[in-house]
């Protein structure tokens, strides 16, 4: 807040988007690599310092404005969005950027979340999923696998998770992403991607919760496995895996599969299309154990961008009309009375 | 035709005031009958108050009770207050809307009936047992039952319209015959419909022809004998026009944000009765006001808030339950000490309640209903004017204060009329906003010394980056802070914040003697009834005092005082006893609770015989 903070973007780095704020997430949680690799990632997309917002919701994840030297707004739970869509019509020029997780995103606040990528604002929205209510210390989530036992189901939970990207996809998402907390190089590059992309941009962060629900990617991260187990999605090119580079995904009638490389289907094996909706679905609905959990940029096209629209309207109403107050006053029937 | 009522030969008879209440099916075109009567009227010079009843259902089944939609009309040649308690004439277009409404026509009152709508199929529907136009069960009214089916039928029958479109010009011919009846300027009736219809030829010539032989056949039927004149009133000078409060809050709401300088930004969920402000104001683009139709109610306020984060004069429009959505929204404007104005269009409750009749059952929940310490400004209109004046208040206040406002209307003033005086745009105040824009020294929380108020900052601004939420702020920097004594200094700067606006506050104006037996204490929509309540007291001798608020939180800083310069203190309110209840608490006071909890507002006459049963008790 000092005017020596005032830099030309070009000469940004990680550390001017670090706040004088302690950084108060657990010790080992994900969340401390998610704030690295965007701080990393800030300086280097040419806008000003204080054209960035964060706007969050209510959650771990969403102590994250607090850490970054933006402006940011930390707000009420799952209402990020909407706030965000204020902010947004009124400063079209601010690059708005929304940090939520599993539960303020698809539970409290899945009603915004779909609206926001129907409307096609142009923000990004960072979901931090680590399938677990962190901040009240352990409630399953909307994210968690059926039969979690957790304080609320100490029995199991009976409850169907929610695929994000999926539900994202059917609220006509113009930009879906999966990238992992570990990954720094891919976080990095898909945060980058999703700033590109113009309209609403979604990435779902696969994150631990070392406390809470430690290991809920083990099955996707491990360095061991993780070749095996990661499709890492790349434009054009062939959905090969696996540590040999041995196997990929090809279509059996209208069903996707895994096969063992060879000679005779390497030509079958489906290349990546973000411009493919279906595709899209086919990714969205690939979970272990059965397929590899892609990531990457799944879904990328353009629609016209909401704010845009609104903006084109006013524009136009005041060519049309002007906009004159004693006009507007004086609308309709007016009498005068000597 | 311009010159056709110079032609008219029946005689005249002036009257003082006349109360009209057209009746019919909600699909019978009475609420444009209606407001084009009022138009008319207005142009005649009379001062008027109009009051449109209407079902929550759009189209009821037609003929049946539930589908009734009404529309009062008051205009006179002196001042008045209020659309009129009862109707002096009762114009109903078929039997259930005979029923609903024939109560409140006192003996003697007149009755214009639409005679062919009396058959068996709408007389079972309503419920009659027997025709009450040959039972005699009307024989204390002047009716008039006239073939207005038939006679439009008649004068449309080579217009090549449908039967459906020909049936539905009734309402102008009924119009028409109204017109003639009470000697009204025809010109601006002939323009609306010129407007209304002059892309369609054949509905244009129609709708005229159906008009006008309503007005011949008040000259020429012998059913008539005379006309009716209500001169003009003696109305201050100047520009007027007729407005609905919903109308007159969009307006002032632009006109605020002008005098702000800032972009308009209304986030909102369509409610009855607030819908007609999302409506207005979407039709106004080209005053830099942008309208956001949320998903909710808690976006339509959380967008707002975003907006005046981003620096927007930020709006929510709603109704009572919306405000219930709103309230944790609220707390978080609270909070970080963002302008936001909300405007509550009151209706009856709890729950759905009755969505399209009047209540003032929410100011409570203005004052008091967001949890924590929470406290906010709370303004409410008097009048349908008014709301354009109360509009301009709440964004003054909720910028210098940084605040959110709570602006009450109800159903009542939203869809009520009256003509306005319209102001001059230089006389209107100027809070042109300067967002900071000066790093140094600068604080998110920093505090002005005489308002208590923090620097507005817009996002964009070099140097200024700073983050707001939820959590307690620590005192000056912002920063979180769980510290027992900062939480506590800082709950008590924001209500010493709010409770300072009282100052700006002008006097208590008391209309009447300044102290006395009996002071009547009204705010909001009420103010119409109390006042000429009040005025006819006044002429019967009483000593009567009226007070009527607009500010409801901070109360104003002399009420405590005025109060207690009279023996008695009457609160009549459309609720359960909100404002009796915080001048009791407030006052340490016995405030005497009115309340009606109808759907209707006070009739004039409610209001005049409680005081009187007060004067009396005393004696």
């Amino acid at each position: 807040m000092s005017i020596a903070n005032l830099k030309e973007p070009g000469k940004l780095t990680k550390k001017d988007f670090e706040s004088d704020q302690e950084v108060r997430w657990c010790p080992g949680c994900g969340d401390y690599a998610i704030l690295a690799q965007v701080q990393r990632v800030l300086p280097d997309l040419g806008i000003p310092r204080e054209n960035y917002v964060f706007v969050s919701g209510i959650g771990c994840s969403s102590r994250f404005p607090y850490y970054v030297n933006t402006y940011g707004f930390h707000t009420l739970h799952g209402r990020a969005p909407a706030i965000a869509t204020g902010l947004k019509l009124t400063r079209p020029e601010l690059s708005v950027w929304i940090v939520t997780g599993d539960g303020d995103a698809l539970s409290i606040g899945g009603n915004h979340l779909i609206h926001i990528l129907r409307r096609n604002l142009d923000v990004n929205i960072l979901l931090f999923n680590n399938r677990i209510y962190g901040l009240t210390k352990g409630q399953y989530s909307p994210t968690s696998e059926p039969g979690k036992v957790t304080k609320s189901t100490p029995d199991g939970s009976v409850d169907n998770p929610f695929k994000p990207l999926v539900l994202a996809l059917g609220a006509e998402a113009t930009f879906l992403a999966r990238t992992i907390d570990v990954e720094a190089r891919h976080l990095q590059d898909v945060v980058r991607r999703a700033h590109a992309h113009r309209g609403a941009s979604f990435v779902e962060i696969l994150q631990n919760c070392n406390i809470f629900n430690d290991g809920a990617f083990n099955d996707v991260t491990d360095r061991d496995i993780k070749a095996e187990h990661q499709l890492v999605l790349e434009e054009g090119k062939p959905m090969i895996f696996g540590k040999e580079r041995d196997k990929g995904i090809r279509m059996n009638g209208m069903r996707p599969e895994v096969v063992q490389l060879d000679s005779t289907n390497e030509s079958e094996i489906l290349v990546h299309d973000s411009k493919n909706p279906v595709l899209a679905y086919l990714l969205g609905h690939m979970t272990p154990p059965e397929f590899p959990t892609p990531i990457g940029v799944i879904y990328d096209v353009d629609r016209p961008v909401y704010e845009e629209g609104v903006q084109q309207q006013m524009r136009r109403a005041r060519e049309k009309r002007g906009g004159n107050l004693d006009g507007l006053l004086k609308r309709g029937d007016v009498w005068t009375v000597s | 035709m311009s010159d056709g009522q110079t032609t008219f030969t029946k005689e005249r008879q002036e009257v003082e005031t006349v109360v009209i209440r057209f009746v019919g099916d909600s699909g019978d075109g009475m609420q444009l009958t209606g407001t084009q009567f009022t138009a008319a009227s207005a142009l005649a010079g009379n001062d008027i108050g109009t009051l449109p009843d209407f079902p929550a259902e759009i189209r009821a089944p037609a003929g049946t009770l539930a589908g009734v939609s009404g529309f009062q009309l008051n205009f006179s040649r002196s001042e008045i207050f209020t659309p009129g308690d009862h109707p002096d004439v009762l114009v109903a277009m078929n039997p259930a809307a005979l029923k609903s409404n024939l109560e409140d026509l006192p003996t003697g009152g007149m009755l214009i009936l639409d005679q062919e709508a009396f058959n068996e199929q709408n007389l079972k529907k309503a419920g009659y047992a027997a025709n009450p136009l040959t039972d005699g069960s009307l024989d204390r009214y002047r009716v008039f039952a006239v073939d207005i089916t038939r006679l439009t039928t008649l004068a449309l029958k080579d217009s090549g319209l449908s039967n459906k479109q020909v049936l539905r010009c009734k309402n102008f011919f009924t119009l028409g015959l109204m017109a003639w009846l009470y000697h009204r300027p025809i010109e601006p009736i002939l323009a609306f419909l010129a407007e209304r219809f002059g892309k369609n030829a054949a509905l244009l010539d129609a709708n005229t022809r159906a008009f006008k032989a309503g007005l011949f056949f008040g000259e020429t039927s012998d059913l008539f004998t005379m006309q009716y004149e209500v001169p003009p009133a003696t109305i201050a000078p100047g520009t007027y026009r007729n407005v609905t409060g919903n109308s007159a809050l969009c307006i002032g709401l632009i006109a605020a944000a002008e005098r702000a300088g800032l972009p308009l930004f209304l986030g909102s969920y369509p409610i009855t009765p607030a819908s007609d402000i999302l409506h207005d104001l979407s039709g106004h683009k080209e005053h830099d006001v942008v309208t956001f139709q949320a998903e909710d109610e808690i976006a339509g306020v959380g967008a707002a808030l975003g907006a005046a984060f981003g620096g927007a004069l930020a709006v929510t429009t709603t109704s009572g339950p919306g405000i219930d959505l709103k309230s944790e929204t609220i707390g978080l404007a609270v909070k970080t000490e963002l302008p936001l104005i909300i405007c509550d269009i009151q209706r009856g409750g709890p729950s759905t309640g009755l969505p399209t009749k009047t209540e003032q059952a929410d100011l409570l929940a203005a004052l008091y209903g967001r949890h924590g310490e929470a406290p906010a400004v709370v303004l409410a209109a008097c009048s349908p004017a008014d709301c354009f004046g109360t509009a301009i208040e709440a964004a003054r206040i909720a910028i210098k204060y940084m605040t959110p406002v709570y602006l009450l209307s109800d159903g009542y003033l939203a869809n009520g009329a009256e003509p306005w005086l319209l102001p001059k745009i230089d006389d209107l105040p100027d809070f042109r906003v300067e967002f900071r824009t000066d790093p140094s020294g600068y604080y998110p929380y920093l505090r002005d010394a005489e308002t208590l108020s923090r620097p507005w900052v817009v996002p964009g601004t070099p140097g200024l980056e700073h983050r707001i939420g939820g959590l307690e702020s620590e005192y000056l920097t912002g920063n979180i802070s769980y510290a027992p004594a900062n939480h506590e200094q800082m709950v008590r700067l924001r209500a010493k914040k709010i409770a300072g606006i009282a100052r700006e506050i002008p006097p208590t104006k008391i209309i009447g003697a300044e102290s006395g037996k009996v002071l009547v204490v009204g705010w909001g929509s009420t103010y119409g009834s109390i006042t000429a309540a009040v005025r006819s007291l006044h002429r019967d001798g009483l000593s009567v005092s009226q007070v009527h608020l607009r500010h409801l939180n901070p109360l104003p800083p002399d009420l405590g005082d005025v109060l207690r310069r009279f023996e008695h203190v009457l609160v009549p309110e459309m609720n359960m006893g909100h404002l009796s209840r915080v001048l009791r608490a407030e006052y340490l006071i016995d405030a005497i609770g009115f309340n009606k909890i109808q759907g209707r507002p006070f009739k004039v006459e409610e209001i005049v015989t409680r005081v009187k049963k007060l004067v009396e008790e005393e004696a």
